[in-house]
């Protein structure tokens, strides 16, 4: 039973394998949603082409407030949850949770950065002697912080993590220890998403 | 080929290549930083060219490291590598996009291309490297 496998058990990759269905048929990037990532990215290209200030805003709105919101929801609200759950439930829900986050974040990522940068371009904000320049300079280096964490430390771990649970018997300390990364770093990704939402509110005021 | 290879022993492999890798990723990061913080305006491209070819020396030698590797799983590797290499190269062809519209200035297009070339190697080679790193050789 699921909840037989106990914290120690993790540690000793003992348990995890006989998770049910997690292991199997676990799709690293969801092909299904590929198209719609396609759509996403020519829209947000034809945003930038046509320099238009209302899809710019679009994009930037909408892809940085569901980063935001995602990445504070996940942290402080599925992961503790998660945490508490057993090991085998927190397997069944990772095998198709994660696989979505593959394509998801990167997507809202790109829609929020590349319209961003435009938009500030097209506001005037990049120039040096705008009032709003030391702000967005603020914002590059939380993106920065942000992106660091994002791309050289989870995502790498995320994909390691899916891979571990295709196999037959998916070793537990291997993903305790990957999806220990998550954990260390919820708290300073929590923090560059709260100066975020303070940064953007002070541009746009 | 190790003792145990092949028969469910993970493949813990010691050398730093993600570390580095990621460090590089840093520099390219604040290099990329410095630019968009001066761009449009005149700016000294000497600090951007210096964490530039820091951010390469660190790949190098995270690619030697790596080459070196004789317990590794090369096909899981490229498999993961391929794939990513792809994805990070139309993430740097949309910036890259973005620059040429926006008539960033020749030298500092040259730059910021160089840095988008180093992420777009930088980030398959973390994803890879730490995926492949975790299989056994015959998987």
């Amino acid at each position: 039973m699921a909840t037989e496998v106990t914290a120690a058990d993790i540690q000793a990759g003992r348990g995890v394998g006989s998770s049910p269905g997690a292991a199997r048929g676990i799709e690293i990037v969801p092909r299904r949603g590929l198209p719609i990532v396609g759509v996403v990215l020519v829209a947000l290209i034809v945003a930038i082409a046509g320099n238009w200030l209302w899809a710019l805003d679009f994009f930037h709105v909408v892809g940085g407030g569901l980063w935001t919101a995602i990445d504070l929801f996940v942290g402080l609200v599925i992961g503790p949850i998660l945490g508490r759950l057993s090991i085998s439930a927190r397997m069944e829900f990772s095998a198709r949770f994660m696989p979505k986050m593959v394509l998801i974040m990167p997507t809202l990522v790109t829609m929020t950065l590349g319209s961003g940068f435009q938009l500030a371009r097209r506001l005037g904000n990049l120039s040096a002697v705008s009032p709003n320049h030391g702000w967005l300079v603020a914002s590059f280096v939380v993106v920065g912080v942000m992106a660091v964490i994002a791309l050289g430390v989870l995502e790498p771990a995320n994909i390691a993590v899916l891979f571990e649970m295709r196999r037959p018997n998916p070793r537990g300390e291997v993903i305790a220890r990957l999806m220990q990364r998550f954990i260390y770093t919820a708290g300073v990704t929590g923090v560059m998403q709260v100066a975020t939402l303070v940064i953007m509110t002070k541009l746009a005021s | 080929m190790a003792p145990g290879a092949g028969q469910g022993t993970p493949r813990a492999t010691s050398a730093p290549v993600g570390a580095l890798a990621v460090g590089a990723l840093c520099l390219i990061v604040a290099g990329g930083i410095y630019l968009a913080a001066h761009i449009p305006g005149p700016v000294s491209l000497l600090p951007a060219y210096v964490l530039l070819v820091a951010a390469v020396g660190l790949i190098a030698i995270a690619g030697s490291m790596l080459w070196r590797l004789t317990e590794f799983n090369w096909a899981c590797f490229f498999r993961v590598g391929r794939w990513s290499l792809l994805a990070y190269l139309i993430s740097a062809g949309m910036l890259e996009y973005v620059f040429v519209l926006d008539r960033v200035p020749r030298a500092e297009l040259v730059l910021l291309t160089s840095m988008l070339v180093v992420y777009a190697v930088d980030i398959p080679l973390i994803l890879a490297f730490t995926v492949a790193r975790l299989q056994d050789l015959t998987t």
